[in-house]
């Protein structure tokens, strides 16, 4: 397997456009000519599907809840990045670029971000003449805010519901590309394997959702949009269907699979309840921008917050972090707040959680103002753990959230598999070892809706291809093993339920594999996860059938997928040894408690080969170079 | 606590349903009422019993999939809130409680309590878009749009799709949905030169879909957890009777180009 | 005129003609309540009221009469379609239903419907064309030789029964314009958004006037006030 990142040369603020140029183009009369499969339906999935057809190429669009609506993208709340520079505060796309390439711990590909950097522009252009009704100032122009720690004004937000509305006008799309013919759309449906014919993606294998039946489609490219995988945790910020298996088994048919290491966790969410807990709950990270986070200083201090004197509690963000405070980075305020717990000083029922208190803005601002920026976050707040933050400090501990690794793409968003393209978050992306707060979106729809519809044009435009007949017995085996993998999956009538099982896989992940990751433990899960998948296909149970809804199936296919999936992130975690954004491993760090980056051996891209199964990945390195931004330690003192 | 659920079972589209009675024990205070089902859930996988099938993703009140009625009410007592964000310290302990998936005869049940919400996607294809392709538009700030404005729109496009208007609607209409998607729309400058055309293709499809009219009775706004404002229904009606009474004129002018 | 054709085959296209067949109607009862207050005033007064709609604009009259046949076919009609409509979009019904926040009037429509129609058959058939005549004076006539409506509706009020089906048709009238009036603005689109669009004070306003107005004849005659 060889990486070609195959960036253009020139300065690096002309390489897209001279790519642009230098791509092959496919003759309009002769789109129509082409079908595309793109799966998934989220802001990357859904731009890339209606783009594509406003260009004549035949999409097949595919998700697996009932509407493309309803893509995992819709629950973004936060807001997305964009260099428009509308208050003047000095932003630029150099800058954008500057940021995000700082902001993911240099490891990266420069060429990469710039170009996310200078299409954030078109994205808001295009999203506002679409009608998503960003939120503005009296002047009737688009309002602004700072997010997540930047230093400029350039998030773009509609309410707390960007993601949301964002989505909404991406479907909007790809419902009216549905109507003109240009879409066939596949809703609950699921892709269960990618087919290869002649070395060249051409298809994939999917099982209706709802009649549980197992077919092929047949493409001339095929494009995967199918967002993150922090589900391996079990309980993250995801949604509960969000999974990794389309990238799973094209990685399993030659894709590599990068940095699966790097996983973001937020600091913002509501703690767990109990052992029903089924999913995390995001609380905007705005919430930091005027509360302020504290524990106890003393250990075991059950006393109720109010009781509490000043002089007791530690506001150990604004302590040790004195110029960022409260908005240091998500992945220093996580790590942070895993320390004061492991020091047994956190709060809350299990003692996992900390305080992030408005008492002192509800003093300076008054009870109204706080309302008007966080009533709902508030509001949501209460309803799930019926405590309300006006009189009580909420208590946030950190979840998993974004999963930045992703299978490797060069330059034109292409795998290591010809033909096969992958868009947004399920792509190793251009957030290297951390993204920045609203630069997730601002990727997905830079992917769909500016990049993936030119470059798929430079592939089909300068490869012959030929016609797949459905028969094609390349077609046909890769059905049979999907059907032979769901009957054995049926069939092994144990004990245990899936949930019980990923619930099990998620907590040693999140113990050996989340916020902070040692040699030692690292190695303890890479015993556990085989042992427990052993027994996962051993004593698994599915009630019911395959030839109908069957949702215990759907999340045993899921399931199966992440334990392999877990095993590699721990290798991918292990062979780092190095601490670089979402990653630290407590073996390098400064004396206080920094990460620690080795430039000198780990600044590559670790993407990894699968080579079957029982056998060792092999890895390859992507080299980074940093030609623009010069490698320099985070600091945030 | 505990509780008593009578829950709608049904194996597919075509076949009879039935309530089958369950328990449920030691349900805690903060669990949410789809982790409730969760748990009961696992009860029955581990008796060798079919789970209750119902749609959910996101749980946290905005993907718009999740939704049922409980004692009659569509998403639970609770207003404003979906129901994964239902929790279960809205109930108390011996409650017994009556759970039927959303009904409509555009919403046939797939199973148990999931059920077909294609219909809104084909409403949404008839019209609910702005018909600019991706490319190059004008700068977004090019067309300032009064503050006043956008909020209006902004709070028609909070809908999330749930179908919970529909299933609380005593005709089955689908008009707080459809109305909310014309008036996001048709509210902006950017949705302006379809307006009139949209509202009456999404309405017209709307009746293809076998939703019944709307009587206003107000069931809706009530059930939705966005609570959008049957405001907007009056909106659709304007908009689609200026449509229909100018629909001459657009065909005129659409014959001579 | 294909466009009336898409409106009328429309379901807002329906309910807009229910609409404006409605406000019709409020238009015509608030009229004739008018008038049937004159009852208080006297014999001659009222008498003379029921002469003049038939004197100089009996013409007018027809005119009247046939818009608002039109308007309670075309009402009575759409109605029934529409009813049909909401049945079929929920063949399967729930075996629970809480109504939250829907008002008993607005659930009442239909059947108050029912009986309104069969009020308005009966009201013409016993004052306007005396085919039901349960006093038995609908031909005397007054002193001056004018037709006795005055003497018909006092006589027919003395009557219990007469006076319990008024009242109660009455009383649904009233739900019926509390629902009515103010959705028939919505319906029309013209109503203005609101904080809370579920409150409806005119509306109230015309059902009480509506309401009270027309039960004050019977029970004027009951209390012997309109004798
Ligand atoms: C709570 C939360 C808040 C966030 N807030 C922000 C924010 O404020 N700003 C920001 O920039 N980012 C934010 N993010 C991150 C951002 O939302 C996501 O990274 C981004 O939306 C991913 O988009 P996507 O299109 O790549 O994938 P998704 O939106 O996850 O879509 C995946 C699609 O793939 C389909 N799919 C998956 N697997 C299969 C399969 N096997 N077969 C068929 N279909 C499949 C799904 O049906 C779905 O349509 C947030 C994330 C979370 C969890
Ligand atoms: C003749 C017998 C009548 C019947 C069967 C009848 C039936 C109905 C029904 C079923 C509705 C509700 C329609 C819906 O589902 O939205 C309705 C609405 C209405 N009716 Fe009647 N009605 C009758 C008489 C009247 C009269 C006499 C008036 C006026 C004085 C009237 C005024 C209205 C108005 C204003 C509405 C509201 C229309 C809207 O919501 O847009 N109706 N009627
Ligand atoms: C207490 C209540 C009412 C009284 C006392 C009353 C009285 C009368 C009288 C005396 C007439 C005959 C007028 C004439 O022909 O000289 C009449 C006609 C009529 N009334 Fe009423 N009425 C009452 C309520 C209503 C209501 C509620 C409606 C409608 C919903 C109504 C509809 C009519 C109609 C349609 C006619 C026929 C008008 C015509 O074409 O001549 N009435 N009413
Ligand atoms: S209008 Fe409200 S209830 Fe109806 S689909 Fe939208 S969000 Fe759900
Ligand atoms: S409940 Fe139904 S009748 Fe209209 S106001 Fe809502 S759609
Ligand atoms: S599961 Fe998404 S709204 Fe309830």
């Amino acid at each position: 397997m060889e990486l070609k990142s195959r960036v253009p040369d020139g300065p690096v603020a002309e390489k897209w456009e001279k790519h642009k140029f230098d791509m092959k183009l496919v003759n309009p009369a002769n789109k129509r000519k082409y079908t595309v499969i793109v799966v998934g339906s989220g802001l990357a999935g859904a731009s890339a599907a209606a783009s594509m057809s406003e260009l004549g190429y035949n999409v097949k669009n595919f998700c697996f809840q009932d509407s493309p609506r309803r893509a995992h993208s819709i629950a973004a709340q936060g807001g997305i990045n964009a260099a428009k520079n509308y208050p003047n505060d000095g932003d630029s796309v150099w800058r954008l670029f500057y940021d995000t390439v700082k902001g993911g711990d240099f490891r990266s590909r420069e060429a990469n971000v710039y170009r996310l950097a200078q299409v954030s522009v078109n994205i808001i252009d295009q999203c506002v003449a679409q009608g998503v009704p960003f939120a503005r100032e009296y002047g009737g122009l688009l309002a602004n805010r700072s997010f997540g720690g930047a230093q400029v004004s350039r998030t773009f937000y509609a309410r707390g519901q960007t993601g949301q509305q964002l989505l909404l006008g991406a479907y909007q799309a790809l419902e009216k590309e549905i109507a003109r013919g240009g879409v066939t759309m596949y809703p609950r449906t699921e892709m269960l394997d990618l087919i290869i014919v002649n070395g060249r993606a051409r298809g994939i294998v999917v099982r209706n959702l709802v009649t549980g039946k197992i077919e092929s489609h047949i493409a001339d490219a095929v494009v995967l949009g199918t967002g993150g995988y922090g589900n391996v945790f079990f309980l993250s910020t995801n949604a509960k269907g969000s999974n990794v298996t389309a990238a799973w088994r094209a990685h399993k048919r030659g894709a590599a699979f990068a940095n699966p290491c790097y996983t973001q966790i937020h600091p913002t969410c509501i703690p767990v309840s109990g052992d029903h807990q089924s999913k995390l709950t995001l609380m905007s990270e705005s919430l930091r921008n005027d509360g302020r986070v504290w524990v106890p200083k003393k250990a075991g201090d059950t006393r109720p917050p109010n009781q509490i004197p000043d002089a007791e509690r530690d506001y150990y963000l604004e302590r040790k972090y004195p110029s960022f405070g409260n908005l240091s980075p998500r992945d220093i305020a996580s790590r942070a707040a895993k320390e004061v717990c492991d020091e047994g000083r956190g709060v809350g029922p299990g003692g996992r959680g900390v305080y992030l208190d408005f008492a002192d803005a509800i003093k300076r601002l008054g009870r109204e103002q706080i309302a008007e920026r966080y009533g709902n976050l508030f509001e949501m707040y209460e309803r799930i753990t019926d405590e309300n933050p006006y009189e009580v400090p909420m208590r946030i501990y950190p979840a998993v959230h974004y999963t930045m690794g992703g299978l490797w793409v060069d330059y034109n968003l292409m795998s290591t598999i010809p033909g096969l393209h992958v868009i947004g978050e399920a792509n190793f992306s251009d957030h290297g070892a951390n993204r920045l707060g609203a630069s997730a979106l601002m990727q997905g729809l830079a992917d769909g809706y500016f990049i993936i519809p030119l470059t798929i044009g430079d592939y089909l435009g300068s490869n012959k291809l030929a016609p797949v007949s459905p028969d094609h017995p390349d077609v046909k085996a890769a059905e049979a093993e999907v059907v032979e993998r769901t009957m054995r999956l049926l069939s092994i009538n144990g004990k245990r339920s899936v949930t019980s099982f990923h619930r099990e896989l998620g907590k040693i992940m999140w113990e050996y594999c989340g916020m902070a990751r040692s040699a030692d433990g690292l190695k303890h899960a890479l015993q556990e996860i085989p042992k427990l998948r052993e027994e996962f296909w051993r004593n698994l149970t599915i009630p019911g059938s395959g030839e109908e809804l069957n949702q215990s199936l759907e999340h045993a296919g899921r399931v199966a997928d992440f334990f392999e999936l877990a095993e590699l992130m721990c290798l991918d975690a292990l062979h780092r040894e190095e601490s670089c954004g979402g990653h630290f491993r407590v073996e390098h760090q400064t004396p206080d408690g920094e990460a620690r980056r080795n430039d000198e051996k780990f600044a590559y891209v670790a993407a990894w080969e699968y080579r079957g199964d029982g056998q060792a990945p092999v890895l390859h390195k992507e080299p980074l170079e940093f030609e623009n931004v010069h490698l320099a330690t985070r600091s945030y003192k | 606590m505990n509780l008593i659920l009578h829950v709608w079972r049904q194996a597919g589209a075509g076949t009879a349903g039935r309530f089958e009675r369950y328990e449920a024990r030691d349900v805690s205070a903060d669990m949410s009422f789809l982790e409730m089902l969760d748990v009961v859930n696992e009860g029955l996988i581990a008796g060798g019993q079919e789970p209750i099938a119902f749609d959910h993703d996101c749980r946290e009140g905005i993907c718009g999939m999740c939704g049922m009625m409980i004692n009659g009410v569509a998403h639970g007592p609770m207003t404003m809130t979906t129901t994964c964000q239902l929790h279960m310290r809205s109930f108390s302990d011996g409650d017994e409680l009556w759970i039927e998936p959303w009904r409509a005869r555009a919403f046939h049940v797939v199973k148990d309590l999931v059920v077909d919400r294609s219909a809104f996607d084909r409403i949404i294809q008839a019209g609910g878009f702005v018909s600019v392709n991706t490319g190059a538009p004008q700068d977004a700030n090019a067309i300032p749009v009064p503050k006043q404005v956008a909020d209006d729109a902004m709070d028609a496009a909070a809908c999330i799709g749930c179908g919970a208007c529909v299933a609380a609607c005593p005709n089955g209409s689908a008009s707080l949905f459809t109305a909310a998607k014309i008036s996001h729309l048709g509210l902006l400058p950017q949705g302006q030169p379809e307006r009139y055309r949209r509202a009456l293709k999404m309405a017209a499809q709307m009746d293809l879909e076998d939703f019944g009219h709307c009587t206003l009775f107000g069931e809706c706004q009530e059930a939705c957890p966005k609570g959008i404002s049957i405001d907007f229904i009056a909106r659709m009606n304007h908009d689609y009777l200026r449509a229909a009474a100018s629909e001459r004129e657009e065909k005129k002018l659409a014959g001579t180009g | 005129m294909t466009w009336l054709v898409n409106l009328y085959r429309s379901t807002i296209g329906k309910k807009i003609i229910m609409a404006v067949t409605g406000l019709i109607g409020i238009a015509f009862v608030i009229g004739h309540m008018i008038g049937n207050l004159q009852a208080f005033v006297g014999q001659d007064r009222f008498d003379a009221y029921a002469a003049f709609l038939h004197g100089p604009f009996a013409e007018a009259l027809w005119v009247v009469r046939v818009v608002l046949v039109v308007a309670v076919v075309l009402h009575v009609l759409m109605a029934w379609q529409l009813t049909q409509r909401a049945r079929a979009a929920r063949p399967v019904g729930y075996r629970k239903r809480e109504p939250q926040v829907s008002t008993w009037a607005s659930r009442t429509m239909r059947w108050g419907g029912v009986l309104l129609f069969v009020f308005i058959v009966f009201h013409i058939l016993h004052f306007t064309v005396g085919a039901i005549d349960p006093a038995g004076v609908f031909h005397n006539t007054d002193a001056m030789g004018r037709h006795d409506s005055y003497g018909d509706v006092v006589a027919s009020f003395r009557i219990w029964w007469v006076s319990a089906f008024y009242i109660v048709a009455m009383a649904f009238l009233g739900l019926h314009l509390y629902h009515g009036a103010w959705s028939s603005l919505r319906t029309l689109g013209v109503a203005h958004p609101s904080e809370h669009p579920m409150k409806r004070r005119i509306s109230a306003v015309i059902a009480i006037v509506v309401w009270l107005g027309f039960t004050l004849v019977p029970l004027g005659v009951i209390a012997g006030i309109v004798h």
